[in-house]
């Protein structure tokens, strides 16, 4: 690991101002990682952890006038998981949050940190092999390489690499907002579907934010519906594994038919993906079987399996099928109970 | 008595029954904390990383980028001017060693022969300033092209001499050919094995010191010498310890290799690997100095061994009653160039079953990757999925219930050699087991469908085996010590974790007719008696007999009551005639899973573990080994595969967030049971060995469990839910 100047500033435009040269540090569980594995190098780190003493809702989950909320860059993914609000409005980000990593991370990872968070394709993580993502040009090893856990959608010739949260995928279904300082007007907005990006042919592009931004909430709009939305996560191992695929959704039913749907998609594309042709596809159709199936594989028509990944495809049509089937018939609260997948 | 003229049962006509256990032993059999257990649970047990060094130096390796071809340059400049570096290690200023072990022989030549093999290493104040220097050495390599993919039909595959356990490559009874040709049921499959690494807890660490001093006894005369202390995290100071002072061309007195605690094994601490030769090379540079190094995770997964991939066809031939008549094991594995691992996958194929005409046959594929080792029940581990899946498999092909088609070929004698089994239970493992799961619940394949609803379970069961290992050709030695009202007992044994610390307490109280508060063990330094490596499941039984002699002979040297520092050094062998028998521990594991129809997901629901492996001499301990085989055996089952890519020559997986092995999540109730059996061919005591038996067989009885489950025949590991859920497509897609 390169040496570097630790700072923890006690104010923001401090901390703003010493970001410009160096990485903003919150709960460092990726990271410190990247730093250690000697595919990263920083001059300076910014310790975020004293700015809630000059800013406390930095740490705190509110609510906004109309029954959203706005929750803290610096919250922790444990406390965000536990808090009655988000469980009581927005349960697929709960579950999301508890189906990620294990209780000692979520314990110290940040909200803001979760949205940044890098891919855990192997090759981005191991400096000794080529890697578009972590060395533009060098080329993309996964391509060829260990692609079972590669992207479906929004592929390019230069990346495969899935994103690997799994809040963010609720948060894309949803339609978080995420705020930040430093964009050109002081404080900027990004709504969740212009966040993430895909890789085209700038795969070591993970957002749109702009360069020294500091992101400081994230915000959730009322919505009712989301109060029926629930997460799943299919993976090799019960606990502490990255998602095969995953899915966020929620559900509104109105005699037999689809009133409302909100769709995402973990574990399949650069960033987290928002179904929008599936619940194009479901709104105003009957919700039955047949119809949530067509309208997941209207989604996957664009998907481009490699030689690895293809299982991906029956995996995460029967994954959001069986999701919109157990909302429909109310079922989601024995799942959870049973802690998630079984 | 001695464990010469330890009791032997002579030689029966059929096989033996479980014999009574001997006189009384007022120790062993009994339920006994850990006595290390306070220790371990306030983090105070004393590992090797922390182990009071002085002044220290903190190792980083520089390993190699190639998997085949030549160092042509280092430029360590930029490395050098790090503040803090001390030294920098290469092949340039290695001192020079023996070619003894060619696993040890590393750093001497510009020469590369896998990817990540070391380079060299830096030396500095802080490891920080280690790892970073390290990453700022600048190797340039002329290449050469490399082969690092394991596939069957290699041009280059080739036959060993020996493998693993010193068995026969080969063995051949009847006309395995023409019989499974004319069978009337035949089984033709292939199973195949994943490359795996161990991963103990305890990552593979080391402090090394070397010293001028003179050595005891008569090399004294030599005068000043360099002397080399190590700690270690191994299975075995002392085979440790012969081996380094081998290669470095010292003499065993020059070297002490000293391990009280270890986190963990598997195998990988068996023989010493390269990590411990590069920190003693570099602890030379800087000599007087100790020098601490512990390997990254990513480093375990290169450095300290693996367990090759495996590709096993499997013939089994039988009348339709399911009487076999002939058993093919073909197995193709891989082996790294540099130093062959031959591991013995086909060899429980050889003991289990009856059936005239055999074959088993091992073929090595040579490949530009590291250096192979075992891992836990080496050989029977990947052997006893592929047979004990074709089991199943034919179980149903001959319409019979798996356990009564192995039961029918139950063999009256080892049906390869025909000499009589010491102790065999299987039959009664199989049926005791089937009634304490509740076998007779278990449904045709694919009915639990009808139940409706997602998740479909099922049952599965596997036989379990494994084989004397008895290191019988090195003899294990102890010492007993009367001083201060207390028997100290030492040698070289180590506790990886198992329970040794306990359970050679437990002995040696027996032994000596004592309480066990009255004995106090001493094991884990190259410099008390020399003992084998805790590995073959043999530590327990080997060092037991070493205690048991050495315990009488004092006894009959000092009487009850003995003069203070009384001492007296005792040697084991295997007991006389025990090569007669065919000698072997077994048992059964059944599973119940639930498979997710939307998914491929797999849970294990609850195990049973059921043994016949001779005297159990600590319940509790032995009741941990065994839960802990049966973990790793749903580990390897479900979850452990390394994945090498062959364009570079490494395993790309090589992290513990990539390697899934079983979370706590994963396992479920696991139950274990064992008989009372007792088996003094293995030693004094009738153990038999405990570690390993455990895993074996576990991922076959989880294979069998889905197929009853879902219908879906898994015949690769590990039985992720891609392969489950595509087994699920097609059988689907041949339904519609």
């Amino acid at each position: 690991m390169k040496p570097f100047a630790y700072e923890r500033p006690g104010r923001l435009p401090e901390a703003r101002a010493l970001g410009q040269a160096g990485a903003y540090l919150a709960g460092g569980t990726n990271l410190i990682d990247h730093l250690k594995l000697g595919i990263r190098e920083e001059e300076r780190l910014v310790d975020l952890g004293r700015l809630v003493e000059d800013r406390p809702e930095l740490g705190r989950v509110s609510e906004l006038p109309g029954g959203g909320l706005r929750i803290g860059a610096l919250v922790k993914n444990s406390e965000l998981a536990a808090h009655p609000l988000i469980r009581g409005r927005y349960p697929a980000v709960a579950e999301a949050l508890l189906a990620g990593a294990s209780g000692q991370i979520r314990n110290m990872a940040s909200t803001a940190g979760n949205l940044l968070q890098r891919t855990r394709c192997v090759y981005f993580q191991d400096p000794t092999t080529p890697c578009n993502k972590r060395e533009p040009g060098s080329g993309c090893s996964a391509l060829e390489g260990f692609g079972r856990y590669n992207a479906l959608l929004g592929t390019s010739g230069e990346c495969v690499a899935v994103h690997p949260s799994d809040l963010c995928v609720p948060l894309a279904a949803l339609e978080a907002e995420v705020v930040f300082e430093g964009g050109p007007q002081g404080e900027g907005r990004l709504p969740f579907r212009d966040f993430h990006r895909l890789p085209g042919d700038t795969p070591h592009l993970d957002t749109n934010l702009p360069p020294g931004a500091l992101i400081t909430a994230l915000e959730l709009a009322p919505l009712p519906l989301a109060a029926h939305s629930t997460y799943r996560k299919v993976r090799d191992r019960s606990s502490y594994a990255f998602a095969l695929v995953s899915v966020a959704a929620a559900l509104e039913v109105e005699e037999g038919r689809v009133k409302d749907v909100r769709l995402a998609f973990g574990g399949v594309a650069h960033k987290p993906w928002r179904a929008g042709r599936a619940e194009a596809a479901l709104r105003g159709q009957p919700a039955t079987r047949e119809h949530f199936r067509a309208a997941v594989e209207a989604e996957l028509e664009a998907a481009r399996p490699g030689r690895d990944n293809a299982y991906k495809l029956p995996m995460l049509r029967n994954t959001v099928v069986a999701t919109l089937e157990e909302l429909l018939e109310g079922r989601t609260p024995e799942r959870r109970a049973a802690g998630g997948a079984v | 008595m001695t464990a010469e003229s330890a009791p032997v049962p002579s030689k029966p006509e059929a096989p033996s029954a479980p014999m009574s256990p001997p006189p009384t032993s007022p120790s062993v059999g009994q339920d006994r904390v850990r006595v290390d257990g306070p220790l371990k649970v306030t983090g105070t047990a004393p590992y090797a990383y922390e182990q009071a060094a002085e002044n220290p130096a903190y190792l980083y390796a520089i390993t190699a980028d190639i998997a085949s071809g030549e160092i042509v340059e280092i430029d360590d400049a930029e490395a050098r001017a790090v503040p803090g570096v001390i030294e920098i290690l290469t092949h340039r200023n290695a001192p020079r060693l023996v070619k003894a072990v060619t696993e040890l022989y590393i750093v001497q030549s510009p020469r590369v022969s896998y990817r990540n093999q070391y380079v060299g290493a830096v030396i500095a104040e802080t490891y920080e300033a280690a790892r970073h220097a390290a990453r700022l050495v600048q190797v340039r390599y002329r290449e050469d092209a490399h082969d690092a993919a394991f596939r069957v039909g290699h041009p280059e595959t080739y036959k060993p001499k020996i493998l693993n356990g010193f068995l026969k490559p080969d063995t051949q009874s009847g006309d395995p050919e023409g019989a499974f040709a004319r069978a009337e049921v035949q089984l033709d499959e292939v199973y195949t094995t994943p490359h795996e690494n161990h991963n103990p807890l305890e990552a593979h660490s080391m402090i090394a010191v070397w010293r001028r001093g003179r050595l005891g006894g008569p090399y004294g005369v030599l005068g000043e010498r360099p002397l080399l202390t190590v700690y270690d995290s191994t299975q075995g100071a002392a085979i440790a310890r012969g081996l380094l002072a081998a290669a470095l061309g010292k003499l065993p007195g020059q070297v002490e290799v000293i391990s009280p605690y270890v986190g963990g094994a598997f195998g990988s601490k068996g023989f010493p690997h390269a990590p411990l030769m590069l920190v003693s090379l570099a602890a030379q540079l800087v000599e007087g100095r100790p020098v601490k190094y512990m390997l990254t995770r990513a480093e375990m997964f290169s450095q300290v061994g693996y367990r090759p991939e495996t590709h096993q066809r499997v013939r089994l031939g039988a009348d339709r009653q399911g009487r076999l008549s002939a058993l093919l094991h073909e197995v193709t594995e891989e082996t790294g160039k540099l130093h062959e691992y031959a591991e013995q996958t086909a060899s429980a194929t050889r003991v289990m079953y009856a059936g005239e005409h055999r074959r088993t046959s091992h073929r090595l594929v040579p490949l530009d990757i590291g250096v192979g080792t075992f891992m836990r029940a080496p050989g029977e581990f990947p052997g006893m999925f592929g047979l004990e899946v074709a089991m199943d498999e034919l179980a149903e092909k001959c319409g019979l219930d798996p356990i009564e088609l192995r039961v029918l070929n139950e063999p009256t004698e080892d049906p390869e050699t025909g000499k009589p089994f010491s102790t065999r239970n299987l039959v009664t493992c199989l049926r005791e087991g089937a009634r304490l799961f509740g076998w007779e619940a278990r449904r045709a394949p694919g009915e639990s469908a009808r139940d409706g609803g997602e998740w479909l379970s099922g049952l599965g069961v596997a036989s379990a085996t494994y084989p004397n290992q008895s290191q019988a050709s090195v003899p294990t030695w102890a010492r007993v010590r009367y001083e201060g009202g207390t028997y100290v007992v030492s040698l070289a044994a180590a506790d990886v974790g198992t329970g040794a610390w306990t359970v050679l307490g437990q002995m040696a109280a027996d032994a000596l007719g004592v309480r066990p508060e009255q004995v106090r063990m001493e094991i884990g330094s190259s410099d008390l008696p020399f003992a084998t490596v805790a590995g073959g499941s043999a530590g327990t039984f080997t060092w037991g007999g070493a205690i048991a002699v050495a315990a009488v002979q004092f006894r009959e040297k000092y009487g009850e009551q003995p003069p203070e520092g009384a001492e007296h050094t005792g040697r084991h062998l295997s007991p006389r005639g025990g090569g007669d028998f065919s000698r072997h521990a077994f048992g059964a594991h059944f599973a119940e899973v639930a498979v997710s129809r939307v998914t491929g997901e797999v849970r294990v629901r609850r195990m049973l573990g059921i043994y016949a492996a001779g005297r159990i001499i600590n319940p509790r301990t032995a009741h941990s080994q065994f839960i802990g085989g049966m973990t790793m055996g749903i580990s390897g089952a479900l979850f452990e595969e390394s994945v090498t890519d062959p364009r570079y020559g490494h395993v790309v997986n090589h992290s513990l967030a990539d390697y899934h092995i079983a979370a706590h999540a994963d396992i479920p109730d696991l139950q274990v049971r064992w008989l009372d059996e007792f088996d003094p061919t293995y030693g004094p005591q009738g153990a038999k060995g405990i570690g390993e038996i455990g895993v074996v067989g576990v991922p076959a009885a989880i294979s069998n469990a889905i197929y009853n489950a879902c219908g879906v025949r898994l015949r690769s590991l590990p039985m992720t839910p891609d392969k489950v859920l595509l087994g699920l497509e097609a059988l689907e897609g041949a339904q519609s």
